[in-house]
């Protein structure tokens, strides 16, 4: 019983130093104050007053903006380059895997300054485009990691009996093998969405010319302080994801790779 | 056949903004600019004046104290976890939610909480008249952002390998008579050091580079490696120098990532 | 050559620098039920995969009806197969699956409707059309995918060991099956096995292979009774093979001891390989000009016991209806017919 009872309390102070922070920020979001200090009030008015910010309104475009961007082009890419990775000679895979885990196994610092260096060398402006370049860059390596387990899951010769029964390949890949690799596409959609969504490091070395997003703006701020409205809109943000987690994970024949 | 070419525009888009920027890097980092550019390696080793090399051991030294605080932190909870078998989802769901918030404010919200002067502990430890505490703006406190920021990477992969080991081989160890400490020491220990492992890549990673957690919780005044490169590029804009940084940066990760990968040469287990 | 449907004309086929096929040369006749026979790794996969159109062949070429198809992709092939885990599509139904071919041949809904009907009818699994296919037993998935390939109507049905994910019972009711359903159609299978016994019972035509080359084909019969060479016999059914001489026509000397055979046509002296089936050696109370040895097991098999002799250096496999006792004297005794010369190899 002791013992038990130790363990609901170790779970319990780890639960609230994770928790700690954003409970903070989100009580913070209802204070009728500036301050972050002291406790004034309840009120909604940053939930009203964000809309009118133009940075935040901005920024809150940009980032959704090119986080859905980055996911569809990702996942296009991503889910056929998984399918040409899955069929190809084995030790021109394990090059092209080897390629595949460069970005993910990188520090974010190194892909940013690198993709800058790039864009720089090709006279291409730091702004919304080379922003997008690099968020589909980072996040085509995570659409292919959701993808292959899936076509590995095939069953063997699924590729050949659809040739075998008169399907062009062009055919077997719409009607045969993208149906059966969707729950791995889906996952590495919602996976470079949130990525993109949540990213810094890249995003503050690629952009420029005023284009910013929601991470960016934020970093901007704390050298003078947060705007509450921000608090407000991560609150928001923060319940949105939350009920699209539950979402996902009731869905059915749902796998949980978002939190594996 | 088609299949063959579908990988195609992955591996050219690969080419351009994966290897060509890597290659950058490298080029930018063994050459100087002197009037005309020049192989040199010069800034590599200026990367190891005192100013600079102090700043990566420190760096080295605060991302192992996190990873080791974020191990001791995470295996016994990962343990508790295992338990738990009927509500996994949703045990896992709670303590990987938090990594859905933007890092920057709530590594922001840590302040609001720890501030000196008027911070939210600070507040009510003065109202209970008892010592306040002073941790903004010490390496304590770019600790305590790290271990933050990254124990759910300790937490996952450990929780995935030990949730993974079969409950026969448990049954197992008991039925030859181990105790529960010889079956934690003898089967689950070992069993689990491929997520051990993973965790601690995840971990020690992230927080050797980063240069926003000093920033924030370190109130600039304490630099780590990541807060030089940055500057090498966004204030000084000597880029042969940030590069030579970043290869040296990288070098570091390379030599831990074997140091790594000879404990555990299977590579197996843990989610990446 | 007239009348055959498919025809392999020096086919040769490697995979990283391993020769799979070693220019193999097959006819494949109409209606025919062809088995390829062999060890894992004989190469008599690749063949089908070439038939098939999945693999194209380094060297050779590959007929159909008398026109080259060596180069045309699988789907404009008027030909079908079953796969070995059967390749089903878990995203669609029973239906969806049997009808995957014709819809992508545009055919009309009704049609679709009737064929489908018709197939599953024909492999006994009538009203399963609305099942998913996880729902299906190993037995069942298998007379889909057999009903997906036939509903195309194709020329040749290819069969990968179709059977081998089954167990042994729901096996022996397959082939049956199989064969039936071969004959109700009227095409012709090419079917690949390592199970010597299942192609016996089933094919008209066996293709003995190993190392990427044919070693003999023929009707079961032929292949069982007049194995070629000693991977043949060896391979098909349980024998005995012993180097033995020939002495001159129709006698030869094993161990010794000369025994009459029905063979000619061998140089004098010259060292053959004899097989003899377990069932076709005599046991006798020794005797003393025979080959005499000793009995080191035997062991009840239902029908017939297993007899092990030692005798002339060798360990003998032996079927009768006799229990012998271990360690008991005996001669052995074969009758001319049953001793089958090969050239040695």
């Amino acid at each position: 019983m002791i013992k038990s009872g130790l363990k609901k309390l170790y779970m319990g102070l780890v639960f609230i130093f994770l928790y700690a922070p954003i409970v903070t920020l989100i009580v913070f979001s209802f204070n009728d104050s500036k301050s972050r200090a002291k406790w004034e009030g309840f009120t909604l008015k940053w939930y009203a007053n964000m809309f009118h910010d133009p940075v935040i309104v901005k920024s809150l475009y940009y980032t959704l903006i090119i986080a859905l961007i980055a996911a569809i082009v990702a996942t296009l890419i991503g889910t056929f380059a998984a399918i040409g990775i899955h069929y190809m000679k084995k030790w021109f895979r394990g090059i092209v895997m080897n390629i595949t885990y460069l970005p993910v196994l990188n520090p974010d610092i190194v892909t940013g300054i690198g993709l800058m260096l790039l864009f720089i060398l090709i006279n291409l402006k730091l702004g919304f485009e080379s922003l997008l370049l690099a968020h589909i860059t980072f996040c085509i390596p995570y659409v292919i990691i959701s993808v292959l387990p899936k076509l590995k899951q095939l069953t063997p010769n699924t590729f050949e009996a659809a040739l075998d029964l008169g399907a062009t390949p062009f055919q077997t890949i719409w009607k045969v093998i993208v149906p059966e690799i969707s729950p791995g596409i889906v996952t590495g959609f919602l996976l470079s969405f949130t990525l993109s969504l949540d990213d810094f490091v890249i995003s503050y070395f690629t952009t420029g010319n005023g284009v910013q997003t929601l991470s960016i703006t934020i970093y901007t701020m704390t050298k003078r302080g947060i705007k509450p409205e921000i608090n407000a809109l991560s609150t928001i943000l923060f319940a949105a994801i939350l009920v699209l987690l539950i979402l996902i994970n009731r869905r059915p024949g749902k796998n949980n790779v978002l939190l594996d | 056949m088609l299949r063959k070419w579908l990988a195609t525009p992955y591996i050219l888009w690969a080419i351009i903004f994966t290897i060509i920027p890597l290659a950058m890097i490298l080029i930018y980092g063994v050459t100087i600019d002197d009037g005309g550019i020049r192989f040199s390696l010069e800034n590599i080793m200026k990367a190891f004046d005192p100013i600079y090399f102090k700043a990566l051991l420190r760096s080295i030294y605060y991302a192992l104290i996190s990873t080791i605080i974020c191990l001791i932190i995470a295996y016994p909870l990962a343990l508790i976890l295992t338990e738990k078998r009927n509500a996994k989802v949703t045990v896992i769901f709670i303590f990987v939610l938090p990594m859905w918030m933007n890092f920057l404010l709530r590594t922001y919200a840590w302040l609001t909480i720890l501030e000196t002067n008027n911070g939210f502990l600070n507040t009510v430890l003065r109202f209970l008249h008892l010592p306040t505490i002073q941790i903004i703006g010490t390496p304590n406190a770019i600790i305590l952002g790290m271990v933050y920021n990254f124990l759910p990477f300790m937490i996952l992969p450990i929780y995935n390998v030990l949730s993974k080991i079969d409950p026969y081989v448990l049954e197992a160890a008991f039925d030859l008579g181990a105790s529960k400490l010889t079956r934690f020491v003898k089967v689950i220990l070992p069993l689990s050091i491929p997520g051990v492992i993973s965790g601690i890549t995840m971990v020690f990673m992230p927080a050797i580079t980063t240069f926003v957690i000093p920033k924030l919780l370190g109130s600039g005044k304490i630099n780590l490696i990541g807060n030089l490169i940055e500057q090498q590029f966004v204030q000084s804009y000597n880029w042969y120098f940030g590069a030579s940084l970043s290869l040296v940066l990288m070098v570091i990760i390379l030599i831990s990532m074997g140091i790594l990968n000879r404990v555990d040469p299977s590579r197996e287990g843990g989610a990446l | 050559m007239k009348n055959s449907l498919i025809r392999l004309e020096n086919i040769s086929k490697s995979f990283d620098d391993e020769l799979i096929l070693n220019h193999i040369s097959l006819d494949v006749k109409k209606n025919d039920f062809v088995t390829l026979l062999g060890p894992s790794g004989c190469g008599k996969t690749t063949t089908l995969r070439i038939i098939g159109g999945f693999e194209t062949p380094d060297d050779g070429q590959v007929y159909f009806n008398d026109k080259v198809i060596t180069q045309k992709p699988p789907y404009k092939r008027n030909i079908n197969t079953v796969f070995q885990k059967y390749a089903l599509f878990p995203h669609y139904n029973v239906f969806d699956n049997i009808a995957f071919g014709l819809k992508i041949k545009k055919m009309h809904h009704s049609d679709i409707k009737k064929k489908v009907d018709w197939a599953l009818n024909l492999v006994n699994l009538k009203n399963f059309e609305n099942r998913n296919i996880h729902q299906m037993s190993g037995g069942q998935q298998q007379r889909i995918a057999i009903a997906r390939a036939i509903v195309n109507e194709p020329e040749v049905l290819l069969l990968d060991e179709p059977l081998g994910a089954l167990d042994l019972k729901l096996r022996k009711d397959m082939q049956y099956e199989l064969k039936e359903l071969q004959r109700e159609l009227g095409i012709t299978f090419i079917y690949v096995t390592h199970d010597q016994e299942e192609a016996l019972t089933m094919s008209s035509t066996v293709v003995v292979m190993n190392d990427g080359v044919i070693q003999q084909a023929g009707s079961p019969e032929m292949i069982y009774n007049e194995p070629t060479n000693a991977f043949v016999a060896d391979f098909i059914g349980e024998s005995n093979i012993i180097s033995g001489v020939m002495r001159k026509d129709c006698f030869v000397e094993l161990f010794n001891h000369g025994f009459v055979c029905v063979d000619k046509g061998f140089g004098i002296n010259e060292a053959v390989d004899v097989v003899i089936r377990p069932e076709d050696v005599i046991l006798l109370k020794p005797e003393k000009d025979k080959l005499t040895g000793k009995v080191t097991d035997c062991i009840f098999k239902g029908v017939h016991y297993e007899t092990y002799v030692e005798a002339g250096g060798k360990e003998w496999m032996i079927h009768n209806t006799k229990s012998h006792i271990i360690g008991s004297d005996v001669s052995i005794d074969i009758a001319p017919e049953n001793i089958h010369i090969m050239k040695k190899r």
